[in-house]
């Protein structure tokens, strides 16, 4: 057994925990209150190449394997969750696709510009109908010629407001539906019939936006399809499975960081003549937070060194999903505790962490979802 | 243009530094490298941007150092060279460390050789400056702006403040102070390149040198961490008050005044 990570991930580890904690922490207030990301920031991560962390060098980015990945998003954790939901969404869910399943040719025409961050990410899978359940779709894709007409309406999609290109789900063969009837297309923004909306009103994730897309008869030309025709569900289900063990890793960086700040608050804050962190029972609930990350911690690394390995690891990044924002939530709840009044103001960044964890636990599958997925692994055989 | 960065691994003073027995405590210390050296490894980058070239980083260490100079080529050093300290038993100092630079020098081709102004671990200043007298050429500390036309530099130093305007001739020393740029992070892509970059390790053999001459000229006797400050004093009542009160706290129990 061997916990030590590559010479190379260290760096990478070091350079974005340092990178975060000077350029971007210093932003997190005006990020909440403007509900936007400066644009250097953005600027800056497309420098240093996290745009393009999980896109294969062939074609600009640097293909980070699984377990580097984790690396760097726990550390993107530590701050602004806005921020890492905008990377994220784009170097996972949103790039996985092209990556992993789409022709040479598409290959060649979009991840260049994505790894540079030339061109922004984003995935469009749920619709109003079409939740947890996405098999439901409403979306259609009607093969005209050499083209597919798509009619629908996506929602919730991150990054739409400012992506250049989505990777969008539609029903090709409604009989079929989830075995055979949905497909997987690359939509350009500017493809005829594309609105994107206004960005949604939301309890956290201030920055990154959210909104609906509307197709209306959406011109697609044949060869934007990713992958095979009426394999959709299943690219889904394989681009969805890679963001879960990142998801955690993110989460785990967030529980950290307000591990630390619950620290460094219970050492100043003096309570009955001393600082509240003499009290047994503040001691706990930071023996507990720290648990419960370190846990959060091994199950994540685990489930991506799997992946590294070669398996599909479905149980196990899904239980690394689960806890790991299951323990943010947590972890969140004990530090605005530990803040007391103050972890209920907006300028600690504790009430804001506690807001941010919220979504952890319902998009990338909600954790009903995670928990069918995981009783289902176990119960395969039987 | 031949680029030259001698550099030095420190620990983070960030962090909490312990003292036991006189030693640094460097269990569980975070290294990086010394920030006044990053200026030097960023002015060489843009040196090289602005005039080719090829940029060399150096450090005298141990193995560990690795991890500074695999940064340093991250950020954008073409090679790295590390000369090894392990066959010396006995204490280094900066005579040691200069000693060991300057060997590496004698048969190079440099126009430049960049140093940080200080290292922030012990603060002495003293291993750059040695090492252009060692090799007889100009040399310009605390710089805060560098432009190099042909063979001449064109430099501001910070002198306690004030600026300084100085034109030296290359091959030239200079230790750079902040100010003088803002170090790059170093970024993914050159972090995976760094890995393929040339890192060469010279022991003393290697160097022509022998542990005899390197003998440190100065010896630690202790080290321990400034007194705790005491809780300061909080004077009340009207601002008249509080300035008389002031006044005689001054004269009476600081004996400043
Ligand atoms: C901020 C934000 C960003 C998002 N970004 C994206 C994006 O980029 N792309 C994208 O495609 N989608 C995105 N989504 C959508 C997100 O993935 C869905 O909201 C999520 O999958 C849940 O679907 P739903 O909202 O329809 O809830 P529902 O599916 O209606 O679920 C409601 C509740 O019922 C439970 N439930 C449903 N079915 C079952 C079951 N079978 N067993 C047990 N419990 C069940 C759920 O767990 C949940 O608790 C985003 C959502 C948000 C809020």
């Amino acid at each position: 057994m061997n916990y030590n990570i590559s010479e190379e991930n260290e760096q990478m580890r070091m350079m974005v925990k340092n990178f975060v904690e000077n350029e971007v922490e210093p932003y997190a207030q005006e990020i909440e209150e403007e509900d936007d990301i400066p644009q250097h920031l953005v600027d800056q991560a497309k420098e240093l190449g996290l745009f393009g962390l999980s896109i294969p060098e062939e074609y600009g980015g640097i293909g980070l394997d699984t377990v580097g990945k984790c690396i760097v998003y726990e550390q993107l954790g530590r701050t602004h969750n806005g921020y890492v939901s905008l990377i994220g969404a784009h170097t996972g869910i949103g790039t996985t696709g092209l990556v992993r399943l789409a022709s040479e040719r598409l290959k060649q025409k979009y991840l260049p510009d994505l790894a540079a961050g030339k061109k922004i990410g984003c995935f469009a899978l749920s619709e109003p109908g079409a939740g947890s359940d996405a098999t439901n779709l409403g979306t259609t894709a009607e093969k005209k010629g050499d083209k597919w007409i798509v009619n629908g309406t996506k929602h919730f999609i991150t990054n739409a407001p400012i992506a250049d290109v989505f990777t969008v789900f539609a029903l090709t063969d409604k009989e079929k539906g989830a075995k055979g009837g949905i497909t997987a297309f690359v939509i350009e923004k500017d493809f005829p019939g594309v609105t994107v909306g206004k960005p949604d009103k939301k309890m956290g994730l201030k920055g990154s936006h959210t909104s609906q897309v509307v197709f209306e008869d959406c011109e697609v030309p044949e060869e934007n399809v990713i992958g095979e025709v009426g394999m959709g569900y299943v690219s889904a289900l394989t681009i969805l499975g890679e963001g879960r063990v990142g998801l955690a890793a993110r989460s785990v960086g967030s529980s950290k960081k307000l591990i630390d700040l619950s620290m460094e608050y219970a050492e100043e804050r003096k309570q009955f003549g001393k600082p509240i962190s003499k009290q047994q029972a503040i001691q706990w609930m930071l023996a507990d937070m720290e648990t419960e990350t370190e846990a959060a911690k091994t199950m994540t690394y685990r489930a991506a060194w799997l992946i590294d390995q070669g398996e599909k690891a479905i149980k196990e990044s899904s239980m690394a999903k689960l806890f790991a924002t299951e323990t943010y939530n947590n972890v969140a709840d004990k530090a605005v505790q530990i803040h007391g009044g103050m972890g209920y103001m907006a300028e600690y960044p504790a009430e804001r962490f506690y807001r941010d964890a919220r979504i952890t636990k319902i998009y990338e599958g909600t954790n009903e979802i995670q928990r069918l997925i995981i009783s289902k692994e176990m119960l395969k055989g039987s | 243009m031949n680029i030259y960065v001698v550099m030095k691994r420190t620990f983070d003073t960030e962090e909490k530094v312990e003292i036991n027995d006189g030693i640094i405590d460097e269990e569980g210390a975070e290294f990086v490298i010394n920030p006044y050296d990053e200026y030097a490894i960023e002015e060489a980058i843009v040196l090289k941007e602005a005039h080719g070239g090829e940029i060399t980083v150096v450090t005298v260490g141990n193995e560990d150092a690795e991890k500074e100079l695999r940064t340093a080529l991250a950020m954008g050093a073409d090679q790295a060279v590390l000369l090894d300290t392990e066959d010396l038993d006995g204490e280094i100092d900066h005579y040691t460390i200069s000693e060991m630079l300057s060997a590496f020098f004698q048969d190079k081709e440099y126009d430049i050789i960049l140093g940080g102004n200080v290292a922030v671990d012990d603060g002495a200043g003293q291993v750059a400056p040695r090492l252009a007298e060692k090799l007889e050429i100009n040399q310009l500390t605390t710089i805060t702006k560098l432009d190099i036309d042909g063979e001449s530099a064109y430099i501001e130093r910070d002198v306690e403040g004030d600026v300084e305007i100085v034109e030296a001739n290359l091959p030239l020393l200079v230790t750079c102070q902040q100010g003088l740029n803002e170090p790059r992070y170093p970024s993914l892509p050159g972090i995976m390149k760094a890995k393929k970059k040339p890192l060469e390790t010279l022991d003393l053999d290697d160097l022509d040198l022998d542990e005899d001459d390197l003998e440190a000229k100065t010896r630690t006797v202790d080290r321990f961490l400034p007194p705790e400050k005491d809780a300061g004093k909080r004077l009340e009542g009207e601002p008249h008050e509080q300035v008389q009160e002031l006044m005689s706290l001054l004269k009476n129990e600081a004996k400043v005044i």
